[in-house]
Parts: C-alpha cells; structure tokens; sequence
C-alpha cells in the first residue's frame, strides 16, 4: 500500500535540525524545541506503528519512480517498531540532555547534531534501497563523529581516532559489496535483490559477497574479532552521548544484518555456523571483559558486546522460534541499554566519578533513585518477569531444536556472567560504605544543588525507560505477538516483496 | 580497458590496507583514502564500462535494444565520492586536533590511564 506519510519520522528530524539551527547559541531555546522536536516524533512513531501493525506493509517511492528503478521506502513491522524504539530512546535522551549535558556544548550546536543522527536512524530503518541505507550510515557515523569529538577532551579525541577509523573501515567493506552485488545483479532495490539473488547460480560468489556485508555490518554492530573499537570509545563522551550511541548505533547494523540476511542472502550451511561461531565469541568476549573493569561505562560497553552475541546467535538459527528470541531481545536490549548510560551520567552527577573503587554508599543516601536503578538492572540481567527473561527462554528452546548446544552453553555463561558483574557493581555502588576519599580528591555532588525541576529532568527520562522496560516484561504477550509476527515476516518476505515491487508483476 | 582497472584496484585496496595497518596517524588518513579511492573504482567497473553508447532511447523506438552505458554506477560513484570527501576532510581536522593535543603521530600513544576519565 503507497502511503507517503512513512517518511515523517525522518523529516521531523531534519525540519527539528534545521529549526534549531536559526536559534544558533540560544541554549533554552535549543532544549525546548529539541524536546518538543521529539516528542512530535515519538507521537508520529506511534501513528505509524499502529497503522502497519493494523494493515500491510506501507511502502513509498521516491519522485515517484517506480520500483525497482527509483529508491523504496519501506514500513514493515520491523521497520516500525524501529522508529518506535528510536523514537522511546530520543526523546528520553533529548530530556536528559537539557541537564546532562554542558552549556559550552550546546552552544556548539549538541542537539543539531542529536537530531540529525536521529534523521538518520529513522532512515535506515525505513529505506528499501541497499545503496540509500549506505548513505543512511553515513549520515549516521558522520553526525556521531561530531557528538563524540564535541566537547575536545583529549580522551574523548582519543576515543574518537578509533571510533572513526574503523567505521570508515566499516563503511569502505560496506560499499565493496554493494558494489559486488550491483555487479552480479544490477539492481538496488532490496526486494528486487531478494529475487534475483535467489535465482543465482553461483553459490560461492553469493557467499563471498556476503561475507562483505557481515564485517561491514559485524564492524557497525561490534562483533567478536571487530568490537575493540567500542569499549576503548564508548565510555568518553557524555553520558547522553554514550546512551544514544550503545542503545541505537551498534542497535543498527544488528538491523541491517537482519534485513540483509533475511531478506537478500537466505543463511545457508555456511554462513550460518559463521554467525553462530561469530556468537560464541562475542558472548564469551564480552563477558570476560565486563568482568574485570571498574569504571561503569567500561563495564557497560563490554556488557553491550556480549548481549549483541545473543541477537547475532538467534539470527545465526534462524528458525522462527530463534529469531522471535533475537528480536525481543534487541526490543528489550535497546531500551535498557540507552537507559544504563543514562543512569551511568546520574551516578556521573551524584558522585563526581564513575569509579566503582571510589562511589559507594548510594543506597543510603538516595534509597527511591537506587530502588528505581535496581529495576533497570534486574531488566538486564534478566530476573524473571522482568524482560531480559523472556527472549532467553525462545532462544533456549530454539537452541535445543537445533541442537546448538555450544551457543547454548555461551548464552548460560554471558547470563551468569551479566549476574555477577550487576550484582558486584550493586555491592560495590550502592551498598558499600563511600570509601574515605584520600588527600585532594574530594567526591563532589552536582546533583544536590540543582533546583526541583533540573533534578526532575535528570530522573524522569529514566523513570519513562524504565516504564517501558516494565512494560516489555510484564506485558510480554504483546511484545512477543509482535516479534512472532516479524519472525514470521523474515521467514516468508513474499508479502515484503509484493508490496514493494507490487503483486502485478509478481514473478 | 578492464584489466588497467583490476589491477588498479586491487593496487588501491591492498595500498589502502597496509596503510591502515602502520603505526602513523597520517598513513591511516592516506589508507582510508586509498581504500574509497578503490571501492569508487569498483563500483564503475562492476556497472559494466561501455564506451560511446549513452543510456539515450531513440523516441521512434520503443524498446531498448541497444548496449548502452549504465548510468547508475557514475550516480553512486558521485555520491560515493561526495560522502568520502566530507568524512576524509573530517579525519582531517580531528587527526589535526589529536597531533595538538598528545604531541604525537603514534597512534600507540593514544592510550590516556584510565584513571583520568572518570
């Protein structure tokens, strides 16, 4: 079905973008129209989810020109519960910036930038055009480039150097294949190449190309051999930054690696023990990182690691059962880890460090922001009924059908793993005693003194995350209903294909 | 034509790579150049090269039978080269930053103690 209004979530952006650019330098101004910017979003997100999970695939070509010639726009449900969850995570982000973030960066223009990448996101989930989505990353890395130097910390340039060198290196792969695949298909448009990739003869050519994609993707999305990028940038930049970046960006080539091998390249024999094996690794990796740092953020870019594990192993089953497991986890993952980095920069604003050798003692002193942290935590590791739960009993139960008894394994130790690394961060965080602070380094609270509204700034965008992460696990039934649909879609892409191409020339 | 161009290529991928791979800040700048320099390259040699024969259909016909020049690879290519050009003049200006502000080319030296950040 033709419906134009699928661009929205990406034009709000922009038009927010382009708004604030005109209120150059002028601080209150920039918070409000980024939080009203996003809160038009969010509100558009949800017309648009209703209206695909109530119809069919809502499509759109650009100028007009028909597919497979011009570039598509797609909504699936996948697409669309993209945009939602982006759409949860933004606005949250947006509020938390107003506080979080410092006024020497939002006068060099943060929440043009924040909106951008924002624009960004919600096109590459919703383009239906391999070359479109390369330029979708683009705009992504090139604005996450600018959110990570701004601010010029010699860390975070740091940070940066490896941060850009190797999603250049991402992109560069990224481009190599498309051009392989344009080569060996001459076409563009993603339910177009589904078709005639399919009708191949040359399997190893096919598999060739798309081992292009996945460490183009498997960069993107930190996978075993390509994650260090990750952990040595992602704790330097702001917290709001870091949430925005672990909750979405790596969110979004686990994306691109769903649609492309569920849609483009079926995982055959081959590739699918790769991207178990790939699985195995990040998860073990993962673990063993998280488990010996002690600043939070370190801790929770290794945990980001080890979880993506978990949606790469489901895709690597690929049965419908594996996969329903891989989405809800990818729902519930990007909620849970944009609010961790968020919670991370509350700590970051309680206690003026984010040590775990030097905080302590946050239990006693803020019992109902500790209680509110706790759910959060428990989300992650998984505590039933909360929702990191759930999709690890699909992904179990798909394990056992598939006699994946390694990956299994890996998935039993990365949750074990995810256990005591949370509950040492909880002892060490909030329930030890504030180490004596020695000599000059005195802890200082940025928090105490802020006025009731700032204060509430800072808490309720968690408090929302938080909701919603309630919401993934006590209304499971629906999120799964959702993820079952999607898994069904991935499964059979006849419909996707229909509607993109349009069932009159259905071949 | 297309062996210039193979072997062109296969010059920039593999330059690009080994540049990545050095210590020097400055030679990961060239390697990412080198390698979008490649990947252009072989975007426009997969598009299949055909020389004099515009994409143009006769307006008395109304099939295109012809061989004919593919235009959409030089559209991706310009695209390609238009992205590579702002994110290259980007690691331009951070790499500039870095050399201010660790005094170094190494990229081994880019590892700030933990202890100092927070």
């Amino acid at each position: 079905m033709i419906d134009n209004t699928i661009v929205f979530p990406v034009i709000v952006h922009l038009f927010t973008a382009i708004l604030l650019l005109f209120f150059w330098r002028k601080t209150i101004a920039h918070r409000i129209i980024s939080i009203l910017g996003n809160t038009i979003g969010m509100l558009i997100a949800i017309r648009l989810f209703t209206k695909v999970w109530q119809g069919d695939i809502l499509t759109m070509q650009a100028a007009g020109w028909d597919s497979p010639f011009g570039i598509t726009f797609v909504a699936d449900v996948f697409s669309s519960s993209m945009v939602l969850l982006t759409s949860f995570s933004g606005l949250a982000v947006s509020v938390f910036s107003a506080t979080g973030i410092a006024r020497g960066r939002i006068i060099y223009g943060y929440f043009p930038i924040f909106h951008f990448l924002l624009m960004g996101l919600n096109g590459a989930f919703l383009t239906g055009d391999i070359f479109n989505l390369y330029v979708w990353f683009e705009v992504i890395i090139i604005a996450s480039f600018v959110l990570m130097t701004l601010g010029g910390r010699k860390a975070q340039i740091e940070g940066s150097v490896k941060y850009m060198a190797m999603n250049i290196l991402a992109s560069t792969f990224f481009l190599t294949g498309i051009a392989i695949l344009y080569g060996i298909t001459g076409t563009l448009n993603m339910a177009d190449l589904s078709l005639k990739v399919a009708a191949l003869e040359n399997r190893t050519l096919v598999d060739l190309t798309a081992i292009f994609f996945i460490i183009g993707f498997g960069i993107k999305s930190a996978v075993f051999p390509l994650y260090f990028w990750l952990p040595s940038s992602y704790h330097t930049p702001p917290s709001a930054v870091a949430a925005i970046f672990g909750g979405l960006l790596t969110k979004v080539g686990i994306y691109a690696l769903f649609r492309m091998f569920t849609l483009i390249f079926i995982p055959d024999e081959f590739t699918r023990t790769l991207l178990i094996g790939i699985a195995i690794f990040t998860i073990l990796t993962g673990t063993f990182g998280a488990v010996i740092k002690t600043n939070i953020r370190r801790l929770f870019s290794y945990l980001i690691v080890c979880h993506i594990g978990f949606m790469v192993g489901g895709l690597g089953m690929y049965s419908e059962v594996a996969l329903t497991g891989a989405l809800f986890y990818l729902f519930h993952d990007i909620m849970v880890k944009t609010n961790m980095f968020l919670m991370a920069g509350l700590i970051r604003k309680l206690r003026g460090t984010m040590n775990m050798d030097k905080l302590g003692g946050l239990y006693a002193q803020y019992p109902l922001l500790s209680l509110l942290m706790a759910i959060v935590l428990f989300s992650l590791v998984g505590i039933p009924p909360l929702s990191g739960f759930w999709p690890k009993i699909y992904l179990f139960e798909a394990g056992f059908m598939d006699n994946q008894y390694a990956l299994i394994a890996a998935i039993i130790i990365g949750s074990f793993a995810t256990l005591y690394v949370i509950s040492m961060m909880w002892a060490k965080v909030f329930w030890k005693d504030q180490p004596a602070t020695e000599g000059e380094t005195v802890l200082t609270d940025d928090f105490q003194p802020l006025s009731a509204f700032r204060k509430s700034l800072l808490v309720a965008p968690i408090v929302f995350l938080a909701g919603i992460t309630l919401y993934i696990g006590l209304g499971a039934e629906n999120i799964t209903a959702v993820a079952k649909h999607i898994a069904g879609e991935m499964k059979d892409t006849t419909p996707y294909i229909e509607a993109v191409l349009g069932t009159n020339e259905s071949q | 034509m297309e062996i210039v161009f193979i072997v062109l290529i296969a010059v920039l991928y593999a330059g690009g790579i080994f540049m990545l791979l050095r210590r020097s800040m400055v030679k990961l700048l060239i390697g990412i150049t080198l390698l979008g320099n490649g990947a252009n390259l072989l975007i426009f040699l997969l598009g299949n090269i055909t020389k004099g024969k515009p994409p143009v259909i006769d307006s008395a016909a109304k099939l295109f039978t012809d061989i004919y020049a593919d235009p959409v690879p030089q559209a991706l290519i310009l695209t390609a080269i238009v992205i590579g050009f702002g994110i290259q003049s980007f690691a331009i200006v951070l790499l500039k930053r870095v050399y201010v502000l660790v005094n170094s080319d190494d990229l081994d030296d880019l590892n700030t103690p933990e202890e100092e950040d927070i």
